[in-house]
């Protein structure tokens, strides 16, 4: 597309020829796919015979990346629409335990809990929104209030009403329920035997489950995990609102002069956040089978920090989904990986900030290059 | 850049004006903003609006694009009265604002930006897309019109010129189907070559029979490519010339408002 329309154009003689690496920087992924590459490579080269490459590993380190993944999608859109949500850890906390309230104290059908628990926590999605369009607050400080507020209830809730902080037992009310499935369920068992079978990937070698294979399937929050990065890719770089998503964040008050619905796209933004934020929750309580008060303690940074390693700005108006996807897969190979290798894990924490610095400044250089500031 | 021969001026004998302001009066508390500007546009006509700072010229081109309501006057817009209640009714008119703070996002791309609102959209499975290749044939198309050659369609206006952005804004009014223009101040900021490059702009969209209303304290731009010129002072209109019947030292004479420019630039040897 870019190279025809350009030699239809002719050349200018005051426009400069810039080099395909100049032309590749601007990409906004490209910190994630090098990131990638050169995490992938490490571990390939120090980590190989520490299990972390064998159908388990590999299982054990997808799920925790699909799990960044999830949220990094809603941070990602949010962030390009010039807006941060600090209230997603909360929000997981929050959603799981009312999942867990309703369908084991309250006994409702668990498809029923899930669905009246998403309604629930998309409006709080939104009312976040709201109350940051109308009164022009900056969203940090709006989410920071609702992270403290959720939480609260979050602990207070299951303590009032059960006298403990976490809620066990939904694995046996969500058997067999169609919905709970979509969220907990694995699909390609069959496949995962037959793979077993030609020991292509490892089997159980003793035990009641000898000959099955380890890993009996994908889990469906991999699944989730990839739709969402699908979606959020299509609607940001192939639609109409996608244009709106990048106008929002780039100049609110030009896109409204244009007529963008800057505050309709922006609340859209975060009740699809805290859609994304329901899923993980969802998904995590489906496989752990319990509710508990700390859950989702501090993924709101963790979303926020794979999106910025994915090459989004944090002003907004800038940023990529499939950046943001890379910057979770990232994620979630090193501390896995870290794991795997025997390395200290508080490691984690110091690779984490220095990534998220390096990132940051990266992405700042991109962006004079972009805009031509200097 | 006073020579004119490089644009070729409308002929504006005989055309109905597509708006007439009639002694538009507009009074802020106790302030007279405007007190009785007349004011018409013929299409494919370059109107200037000149005046000194504070003469009214951003309230009366606020009242023409429907951000003010006139305290008195009338508008006639195509030969109808016209009131418009908001901003949004005077776009739908076919009024277009080119402010001086553009409506361009610099971090999204020239194509992006040209469609930003008005984005063309394509079904694929009844889920309407953004029409991207469309999109930016178009702009390309535009741009190559307005003597502006892009990279791509993908380039960031981020890395365009202030007059080259100014080209791009007048450029997609123009597409969306703006029957008069208003430029506010378009080429204050600007360095000669990119003033010149705006002018040629000017020019390229009036010869499309757009009406153009070209508002600036600079008399050697409004010369340069005005067809009529109306100057204000103080609220009032100090009369309308057309091109060729006043000199610029009466222009500069007429927005400062009489004698003490004529002396001091006299002194300053006819270099304001």
């Amino acid at each position: 597309m870019a190279e025809s329309a350009q030699s239809a154009v002719g050349g200018d003689e005051r426009v400069k020829e810039i080099s395909p690496l100049r032309q590749a920087l601007i990409r906004p992924e490209l910190g994630g796919m090098v990131g990638t590459v050169a995490v992938f490579t490490f571990f390939l080269l120090f980590a190989f015979d520490s299990g972390m490459f064998t159908s388990q590993g590999v299982m054990n380190w997808s799920v925790v990346s699909a799990q960044f993944m999830i949220i990094a999608v809603g941070a990602c859109l949010l962030m390009i629409a010039g807006e941060f949500d600090l209230s997603v850890g909360s929000m997981i906390g929050f959603a799981g335990m009312m999942i867990a309230i309703f369908s084991v104290t309250l006994s409702w059908p668990v498809w029923i809990a899930i669905m009246v628990t998403f309604v629930l926590c998309v409006s709080i999605g939104a009312l976040n929104g709201f109350i940051v369009v109308r009164t022009g607050l900056p969203s940090f400080i709006v989410t920071l209030a609702f992270l403290f507020i959720l939480r609260g209830f979050t602990i207070f809730l299951p303590q009032t009403i059960e006298r403990k902080t976490i809620i066990g037992g939904i694995r046996d009310v969500a058997e067999g329920d169609w919905l709970a499935s979509v969220f907990g369920g694995k699909i390609g068992q069959g496949f995962f035997v037959w793979l077993g079978d030609n020991d292509l990937i490892g089997t159980f070698e003793r035990g009641t489950r000898e000959g099955q294979p380890v890993v009996d399937g994908i889990p469906m929050l991999i699944i989730w995990a990839i739709v969402l990065i699908i979606f959020g890719h299509v609607l940001l770089t192939k639609t109409k609102f996608g244009n709106w998503i990048f106008a929002s964040g780039g100049d609110a008050e030009a896109a409204r002069n244009s007529g963008v619905p800057v505050n309709r796209v922006k609340v859209l933004m975060f009740m699809f956040t805290a859609f994304c934020a329901t899923v993980f929750a969802t998904c995590q309580v489906m496989e752990f089978g319990s509710a508990g008060a700390d859950r989702g303690l501090l993924k709101e940074f963790e979303a926020i920090i794979a999106v910025v390693i994915g090459g989004a700005l944090l002003t907004g108006g800038y940023g990529s989904v499939i950046g943001a996807a890379l910057g979770a897969l990232i994620f979630g190979v090193v501390q896995q990986g870290l794991f795997f290798a025997g390395v200290e894990s508080s490691l984690f924490r110091v690779f984490l900030g220095v990534i998220l610095l390096g990132a940051v400044i990266l992405n700042t250089y991109i962006r004079r290059i972009i805009t031509g500031e200097r | 850049m006073t020579e004119d021969t490089n644009f070729h001026h409308g002929d504006v004998q005989g055309q109905d004006p597509i708006i007439r302001m009639i002694d538009i009066e507009k009074h802020f508390g106790s302030v007279i903003a405007l007190a009785g500007v007349s004011f018409d546009l013929k299409p494919g006509e370059c109107h200037c609006l000149l005046g000194d700072n504070g003469a009214g010229k951003s309230t009366f081109i606020k009242t023409m694009s429907g951000v003010h309501k006139p305290t008195a006057g009338e508008i006639i817009f195509e030969d109808k009265p016209m009131h418009f209640e908001d901003p949004r009714d005077a776009i739908e008119a076919g009024i277009a604002t080119v402010h001086q703070h553009l409506a361009m996002i610099p971090l999204m791309s020239v194509s992006r930006n040209f469609f930003m609102g008005n984005e063309p959209t394509r079904k694929v499975a009844g889920i309407s897309f953004f029409d991207k290749k469309q999109a930016d044939e178009i702009t390309m198309e535009e741009m190559r019109k307005m003597g502006i050659n892009l990279r791509g369609p993908d380039q960031a206006v981020g890395t365009l010129s202030g007059g080259e952005r100014q080209t791009v804004a007048i450029a997609r009014a123009v597409h969306f189907g703006a029957k008069i223009l208003i430029l506010d101040e378009p080429t204050s900021a600007l360095g000669v070559r990119q003033t010149s490059n705006v002018l040629a702009t000017i020019d390229k969209v009036r010869s499309q029979g757009v009406g153009v209303v070209f508002i600036s304290h600079n008399v050697r731009h409004a010369l340069a490519v005005g067809d009529r010129f109306t100057v204000l002072n103080r609220g009032k209109t100090l009369g309308t010339a057309k091109r060729g019947e006043i000199s610029p030292e009466e222009l500069q004479d007429l927005m400062a408002g009489g004698q003490e420019l004529a002396q001091l630039e006299g002194s300053l040897g006819g270099t304001v």
